[in-house]
């Protein structure tokens, strides 16, 4: 099963230009993977080209259908460490 | 001493409070001819240019290669000016066509720049093709282009072939420790990398980046965002690094941080500077460098001088409705420019005539700096009437010189979640911006505002309408002083918040 798109994407192209297999299609109201096509950049790229430059969490799934970029991964913060981090940051 | 008001020509002794690092009309006025030349009617780069000239940027870059924590790429939001905001993408094409209109029906545009809403090099196609029809089509108009530095030094080559003369990088940080902190993640090589990593090779890029640029005597701007407590300690260094490697000016910025924007800092409740912080910083890096102190921090579709958009005017369904002209527009243009000119000219005799020693008007005696705020749009002179105003230019007048020091904003972003209650009128709130000044010179002012600013201890003054404004602010000064007003310390007065 190929990666898929999800209408939190917000069209910003980055992913068009990166995908090996060309799978990525600009369509409204948002882009769109060739399920045909795509390839999970297996045998091309270590990581899903995609998901690895996506700035919207959530907005690709992988293969088995869960999110390639869970939350907490836009920021590098997991959600268990929330709280922490954001008292510390407002101590500033 | 006399009081200076255009043409500094002196070099600051140790930062700003000493006179002369900048702060007034020119503060262009240390570089080369060479250098001053290019810049001096283009609005981001020159404060004094800023009053009369106009720039727009075109929304051609959508993807970016880094993520920021002040950054939400999922909001679109018309009321909003800052970076990485736009409401409407366009193809080179399009951007073609929509600086062509804007040229043609604001001829006081002097540049077109590319900021985004991503970073215009990591989308190479539609930002070179942009740039390579407009050389072609609008020869008069500068281009200039605004990115992360990461993908900088793959495109300096094609940049240099593209006529263009000005870049602006956004560095935050030179130390990969402080930089963890701001980019949590870069797309590098084909994989998402992250923390300090991240951070040394976007620091490395950048620099390398800013090096190659210099190399080819392409200007560099340094764009920094000040973030209390992550790079506040830190942007000193920056600063005398990228001076020491040739950037010709350093603009630092306030952190934009509000829950409703949606970026992390903003979600988080990271802060942003105080006017006093940010001003305080700006002083320190000045005696580094050459400061800027005029950046919105616009929009990346923009259009019309700064601190005014009117993008909605030339949407792309209103453009293909226009009839232009476009030799003839290029005509006017060139024949608007000429007059700004020889109006900054006789601007610059005129002030030179009003120098007046104010050691004398005071016996001698010591006076305290006092800050001052503004109501202006445009064209270097005090025309705008109080209540009008969306932003305040803040300006410093002491003994030794007038010198501008910032705006504040008082038509707030989205304002979603205001800290002060909904209780406070826009009134009120727009005094509340103006703490710290003693003064506000406008061309009018109501009844109302002008009762509550003197309860504030800000004193209205419309008695300088239609003034230039350093003349104005220095005259208001030598009123201060001459009431003896300045010889008590400054009164006690609510801490300006950003």
């Amino acid at each position: 099963m190929a990666y898929s798109i999800l209408e939190s994407c917000v069209n910003c192209w980055a992913c068009e230009p990166l995908c090996p297999s060309r799978a990525i299609q600009a369509a409204l109201p948002h882009f769109l993977i060739d399920a045909g096509k795509c390839t999970g950049c297996e045998g091309e790229y270590a990581d899903p080209q995609c998901a690895s430059i996506c700035p919207v969490e959530g907005a690709i799934l992988n293969e088995l259908g869960e999110p390639a970029n869970p939350p907490g991964s836009l920021t590098g913060i997991p959600p268990e460490r929330m709280a922490a981090a954001m008292a510390e940051i407002q101590a500033r | 001493m006399e009081l200076k008001v255009l043409g500094q020509d002196t070099q600051p002794a140790g930062g700003c409070s000493s006179g002369g690092c900048g702060g007034s009309s020119d503060q262009l006025g240390h570089l080369p001819e060479a250098i001053r030349d290019k810049v001096k009617n283009h609005p981001c780069y020159s404060e004094e240019a800023h009053h009369y000239y106009a720039r727009m940027h075109v929304a051609v870059a959508p993807a970016c290669n880094i993520q920021c924590h002040y950054c939400n790429r999922k909001y679109d939001c018309a009321n909003e000016s800052r970076p990485g905001v736009v409401s409407e993408l366009l193809t080179p094409d399009q951007a073609v066509e929509k600086v062509m209109a804007v040229a043609a029906n604001i001829p006081q545009m002097t540049v077109l720049g590319i900021a985004g809403p991503g970073d215009p090099l990591a989308n190479p196609e539609r930002t070179m093709e942009t740039f390579r029809q407009l050389s072609a089509k609008a020869p008069d108009i500068r281009l200039c282009v605004s990115t992360n530095g990461l993908a900088l030094p793959a495109q300096v080559e094609e940049l240099s072939r593209h006529n263009i003369d000005h870049v602006t990088i956004t560095i935050n940080c030179v130390d990969p420790e402080v930089g963890a902190k701001i980019y949590p993640w870069i797309f590098w090589n084909n994989r998402r990398i992250r923390g300090r990593k991240a951070a040394r090779i976007l620091i490395e890029q950048q620099q390398k980046g800013l090096e190659m640029l210099v190399a080819k005597g392409i200007l560099v701007k340094v764009n920094s965002v000040l973030i209390p407590g992550v790079n506040d300690g830190h942007l000193r260094e920056v600063s005398r690094v990228v001076k020491a490697k040739g950037a010709f000016l350093h603009n630092v910025m306030p952190l934009i941080a509000e829950a409703g924007h949606g970026t992390f800092f903003g979600v988080m409740g990271q802060r942003g500077p105080t006017h006093t912080e940010l001003q305080a910083l700006q002083d320190e890096c000045a005696g580094d460098m050459n400061m800027m102190r005029h950046c919105r921090q616009c929009r990346a579709d923009a259009v019309g001088l700064l601190g005014e958009d009117r993008g909605a005017e030339f949407t792309m369904d209103k453009i293909e409705g226009m009839d232009i002209d476009y030799a003839a527009a290029m005509e006017q243009r060139a024949a608007v420019h000429a007059a700004i000119e020889e109006n900054r000219e006789q601007q610059r005799l005129k002030a030179a005539g009003v120098h007046v020693p104010l050691t004398a008007l005071q016996g001698g005696r010591e006076t305290r700096p006092v800050l001052m705020a503004v109501a202006t749009s445009g064209g270097g002179v005090i025309n705008q009437h109080f209540g009008h105003a969306r932003e305040f230019l803040i300006y410093e007048a002491s003994r030794q010189d007038v010198r501008f020091i910032g705006h504040r904003k008082v038509d707030a972003y989205c304002s979603g979640d205001d800290t002060c209650g909904e209780a406070e009128t826009a009134l009120q709130r727009t005094i509340r911006t103006l703490a710290g000044c003693e003064a506000v010179l406008c061309s009018r002012i109501g009844f109302e505002p002008w009762g509550l600013l003197e309860e504030a201890g800000i004193q209205p003054d419309g008695e300088h309408a239609m003034e230039p404004i350093e003349e104005a602010v220095a005259a208001v000064y030598r009123e201060m002083a001459q009431a003896g007003r300045l010889d008590a310390p400054a009164p006690r007065l609510t801490r300006a918040t950003a």
